[in-house]
């Protein structure tokens, strides 16, 4: 434990990368999941069934070889996050940090989609037929009818999705990104000694990103079930 | 909800209107997945050269045996174990004892919260880095650890979900709270549980890719070791994707089949997050 101690600056710095990788690809993959979600119950064919093959295809692809994808494939396509160079502080976001963002959201996405699939099969059928009877489009009855319930029922499952986001962002480590997962490796490399305390560190920063996170959800859940 | 329900049945205008968006997005949709084939075809990753590998009979037994076997090995141990781990884990959550249930759930909450990837490492450097099948085991005793711990709650979930008045009826018969939990409840939440825990399977097969952290044996390993021989990755990538994709696809049907066998109709488990604080308690 005291290699920690005495790299606290080290240790919060790798939360720092952690939390960035999990705001960053978190927000993306609700924006990208909800559109994904949008295809897949809209009235083109062609587009559902775009859709249902992204997140049959993602959903079952381990996320390694996601990574893998973007480190290895992503570069013949041209994409190459070459042009990401942030420096806030003593962070630097470069290519690394772009790369593990897009594969981290292009995954979470399909697990968000298929969260928010459920919460739409969970509002009443009642809700569309009347939005339709009162003249409103697809688009409307979307945005204003179905969704707004459908966010309400899928909140549990989106929190896990999230939740799941934040232990994935550990991968990020195979790849070269220096968060939390590396720098655990590297200090148990370092200190051997002390793995257990070093383990143990790392973990509970883990588990208070995970119950905060949780917290929230949980609190939200109950203001929305008053609001209902 | 069926997605009929959202739009009105169209009519002639939007008929042709939506066979403008079917073209437009086939149309675009084709266009990317040209320019993708286009690209990966100019950097010379679909040459025959570059899959030969693939249908020489040598490699094709190193990919299945050295390969899939061994993910499927790890991911087979790890679940026999989690779902031991699980069951004595979720007695003891169900316990009527606050000394047998608080431990048990601080142990769940605990492995639920941690990613597998940390747990992996540790193990790795607790059985010893250069120990022979040491990566091995961490995978399989990381995976073991988290999926068990899931699969505690699964069978809580599970156990809640059987109607109360059969616990209540083996009761009122005589039985003893082994005898109900036995005889009574867990036969009937099992049945309830089996399709949460064939989806359980996924994510652990999923996870063994992890194991590249470690330098396991499996899949990923033998990814490596043949892209940096004949130097294709992309073919050597899709072959693998493709296996663990057949894999869980063929998982997720049995997943479906135990669903409509054994659950019928009633809706899938739900599980509670992690950090749920109520789950300390007989809910």
């Amino acid at each position: 434990m005291e290699a920690v101690f005495d790299n606290v600056d080290a240790y919060l710095k790798a939360f720092g990368y952690t939390l960035a990788l999990f705001l960053v690809s978190g927000v993306l993959s609700m924006v990208l999941g909800t559109f994904l979600v949008a295809l897949r119950v809209g009235p083109i064919a062609v587009l559902r069934w775009a859709g249902a093959t992204y997140v049959t295809l993602v959903r079952n692809t381990p996320l390694v070889i996601v990574f893998a994808f973007f480190s290895f494939a992503a570069p013949t396509l041209g994409i190459r996050f070459t042009w990401l160079d942030v420096h806030i502080d003593d962070y630097d976001f470069t290519a690394l940090f772009g790369a593990a963002v897009a594969s981290l959201t292009l995954y979470t996405s399909s697990f968000v989609c298929e969260a928010l699939r459920a919460g739409v099969n969970a509002v009443p059928l009642g809700q569309a037929e009347a939005a339709r009877a009162i003249g409103l489009p697809f688009s409307g009855v979307m945005s204003q009818v179905v969704l707004p319930q459908a966010l309400r029922a899928s909140l549990p499952p989106l929190a896990s999705v999230q939740i799941a986001l934040i232990k994935n962002t550990s991968v990020a480590a195979v790849f070269g990104v220096a968060e939390a997962t590396a720098q655990m490796r590297g200090f148990t490399n370092d200190f051997s000694s002390q793995r257990l305390g070093i383990f143990v560190a790392f973990a509970i920063g883990y588990i208070v990103i995970v119950e905060v996170v949780s917290l929230l959800s949980a609190s939200l859940e109950r203001r929305w079930r008053a609001a209902t | 909800m069926r997605t009929s329900v959202l739009f009105d049945a169209p009519g002639p205008r939007t008929v042709r209107r939506h066979r403008l968006y079917s073209l437009v997005a086939l149309v675009a949709l084709l266009g990317v997945l040209a320019f993708v084939v286009k690209r990966f075809y100019d950097a010379g990753q679909f040459e025959g050269d570059k899959w030969e590998v693939f249908v020489t009979p040598d490699y094709v037994r190193v990919i299945l045996v050295d390969g899939l076997l061994n993910t499927l090995k790890m991911a087979a141990v790890a679940i026999v174990g989690a779902t031991v781990l699980g069951a004595a884990l979720g007695v003891a959550k169900l316990s009527d004892h606050a000394v047998v249930r608080w431990p048990a759930w601080l142990v769940v909450e605990f492995f639920r919260a941690v990613p597998v990837l940390l747990l992996m490492v540790f193990t790795w450097y607790f059985i010893g880095i250069n120990r022979d099948g040491g990566s091995f085991w961490a995978v399989v005793i990381a995976l073991t650890l988290y999926n068990g711990s899931v699969l505690a709650e699964v069978l809580r979930a599970g156990v809640n979900a059987v109607p109360k008045g059969q616990g209540e009826a083996a009761y009122a018969i005589g039985m003893r709270k082994a005898q109900v939990m036995n005889i009574v409840l867990l036969p009937q939440a099992v049945k309830i549980m089996l399709p949460a825990i064939i989806s359980q399977c996924i994510v652990a097969l999923k996870d063994t890719a992890l194991g590249q952290y470690v330098v396991a044996p499996g899949l990923t390993r033998i990814y490596k070791e043949i892209y940096l021989e004949f130097n294709n990755r992309v073919p050597t990538m899709i072959v693998i994707a493709s296996l663990y994709i057949i894999v869980n696809l063929l998982l997720t049907a049995l997943a479906t089949w135990a669903q409509k066998r054994f659950v019928g109709e009633k809706k899938p488990l739900e599980v509670s997050l992690v950090g749920n604080l109520e789950g300390g308690r007989n809910a």
